[in-house]
């Protein structure tokens, strides 16, 4: 397969096919709201989401958006495959703070819902009518040996035509997210492999 | 095809599998009523693993460890440790090897650390429990971490095939594993998701679900070498609704495609049962009934085995696996505990009663089925070797 289109969004800035499309004011950690307002986008549900998801979203709609699927046809012939470090540990202490404290217990169900990591997937899935398979796996470290093949007996076993995957993490205020978008055929310019993968999130 | 060589399970009704296979036959249910457990203020039902039970196995495994690996588990690492390695022991195949590897289905691991003091604060990461798992076994391959809400079960299963069907490992352990706390009952409380009384899948009387505790594990390998295999795995789909984060769809559209895709190559008469996710929330049920219904599947048994164990979520897609390939081999069709009267709009063939496999002979294989939040559906082919 090939990558079609890719983004990266680190704790500063937002690259896109290899230009950077937004970056922080000095010294600040990105702001996703901010980053949102920037890239134009008119979604809602995104005010709902807890920072994993919002950066996941950001990530998968750039590429999406520039790939020029839809939002409205149903795609059983995308699967989307994500990897991060640290779960859904970022909204976990969220919900854990509504809890923890008997005098001030209020546990939220709209927080709850993000403390699952695959939730990522089906934000990104729910925009864009993406009705593969989806998957979420959890390592210790950003491996491209691991997302490469992972991601290639996913998408043989599935004979998807695309495939959204790559890394999302969110942790710390800090986003470290790597999505690309593959095809099966394109112009050829980035094929899909470890090495590349590799390339592009360092 | 990959082949189940061992397995096991840790829950509320025992520590390894015949012992908990033999409760459900005695249709003992785990589920019971806590009050105050984890510092929740209301009541729940729930099928809890007894802590000092957990302690006791497994320092009588760990005496036998070397002095490294002594550190302070916690019960959920304690529980996925003794269960993977009942489960090895009975496959009889070294878990240290090249060629074999962990997967760790959970969703929340060891989620209850967070907010107490002098812990290590790596435990709390997935990765680090599937880390330690691989440790105890002297196991350097990394593990990997299937963390997809309540299908991961079967998703790790479908991993698993994947890894030993591209020749990558001869052998995968995939283990389920999930405790409870004040966190997870809290969060479903707060859905209210919960009933207050035991479970009843599809019957029109259900008001939500139980939650449970558990690890389960499955050895799979490459061969069936010696005829040890309890039972295959055939192949699996995962398919998301893409509608709702935390609601099915009211079409059934990703497990609808699931099931289209897991059948393509086979007829319904040749499925003895499909063992449903069953969690008894109104809208899973629901959902499930109209999934097998647009699939053509509703002269197959359908059954849920959640009012034995509870929900076990990370643990459900591994631990029903093993107890529906035990019934697969006994040739019946366990009942759905508690079921009276449909309240599911599709007419599906469920019975409280455990029954025998009709046409056993044409019918070999079985299906397990599972939903979660994020819009996931999942659901694999098994068969039966006896």
């Amino acid at each position: 397969m090939e990558i079609k289109a890719y983004s990266r969004i680190t704790a500063d800035k937002m690259v896109v096919n290899g230009s950077t499309v937004y970056s922080s004011s000095d010294g600040e950690n990105i702001n996703l709201t901010d980053l949102y307002r920037h890239l134009g986008i008119d979604y809602p549900k995104f005010f709902k989401m807890d920072n994993l998801c919002k950066a996941g979203f950001l990530g998968a709609e750039t590429i999406i958006r520039d790939a020029g699927m839809d939002t409205v046809t149903p795609k059983k012939d995308c699967d989307i495959v994500l990897f991060n470090s640290t779960s859904s540990l970022d909204d976990d202490i969220a919900y854990n703070n509504t809890i923890e404290d008997d005098a001030n217990y209020f546990p939220s169900p709209s927080v709850f819902v993000y403390t699952l990591a695959n939730i990522v997937t089906g934000e990104i899935a729910i925009r864009n009518k993406i009705m593969g398979e989806s998957s979420f796996y959890v390592l210790k470290e950003f491996s491209s040996s691991i997302i490469y093949s992972v991601v290639k007996e996913t998408a043989q076993e599935t004979s998807a035509n695309a495939v959204l995957c790559g890394w999302a993490d969110f942790l710390n205020n800090t986003p470290d997210v790597l999505l690309m978008l593959l095809q099966r055929t394109g112009d050829g310019k980035i094929q899909f492999t470890a090495e590349n993968i590799n390339k592009l999130y360092r | 095809m990959m082949y189940a060589i061992g397995d096991n399970i840790v829950c509320g009704l025992g520590f390894n599998t015949d012992e908990v296979y033999s409760s459900v036959r005695r249709d003992i249910s785990g589920v019971k009523r806590c009050e105050g457990t984890f510092g929740v203020h209301e009541p729940f039902m729930a099928s809890l693993v007894d802590e000092s039970m957990v302690d006791d196995v497994f320092d009588s495994l760990h005496n036998s460890r070397s002095k490294s690996l002594c550190r302070d588990y916690t019960k959920f690492e304690k529980m996925m440790i003794i269960s993977a390695q009942n489960a090895i022991e009975k496959a009889g195949v070294d878990a240290s090897g090249r060629d074999f590897r962990f997967i760790l289905s959970t969703t929340k691991g060891n989620v209850d650390l967070l907010g107490r003091q002098n812990t290590d604060s790596e435990r709390v990461y997935l990765w680090r429990s599937a880390e330690l798992l691989s440790e105890w076994f002297g196991n350097t391959n990394i593990p990997i971490v299937v963390s997809n809400a309540c299908v991961s079960g079967a998703c790790a299963q479908i991993a698993a095939s994947r890894e030993i069907n591209s020749g990558t490992c001869r052998y995968v352990a995939v283990v389920g594993a999930e405790v409870l706390s004040k966190f997870i009952v809290s969060g479903f409380q707060s859905f209210k998701a919960l009933s207050s009384e035991e479970c009843r899948p599809f019957d029109k009387s259900r008001t939500g679900l139980n939650l449970g505790e558990a690890a389960a594990t499955i050895v799979y390998s490459s061969d069936n070498e010696e005829n040890k295999g309890n039972f295959a795995f055939c192949s699996g789909a995962i398919r998301n609704d893409a509608n709702h984060i935390s609601g099915p769809s009211r079409t059934a559209e990703g497990l609808f495609n699931v099931l289209d895709t897991l059948t393509e190559n086979i007829s319904s008469e040749q499925v003895a049962f499909i063992n449903a996710h069953g969690t008894a929330t109104l809208y899973n049920d629901e959902m499930e009934s109209i999934a097998i219904s647009r699939s053509g599947l509703n002269e197959i048994p359908v059954n849920s085995l959640k009012p034995y164990f509870g929900h076990t979520m990370g643990a459900a897609g591994v631990l029903e696996t093993i107890i529906s390939s035990r019934a697969a081999n006994d040739g019946i069709v366990l009942g759905s505990r508690g079921f009276a009267q449909s309240g599911v709009s599709c007419s599906i063939n469920i019975s409280n009663m455990t029954k025998n496999i009709p046409e056993r002979g044409q019918a070999p294989y079985f299906i397990k089925m599972l939903s979660g939040f994020g819009g996931s559906n999942a659901a694999i082919l098994l068969k039966r070797v006896l």
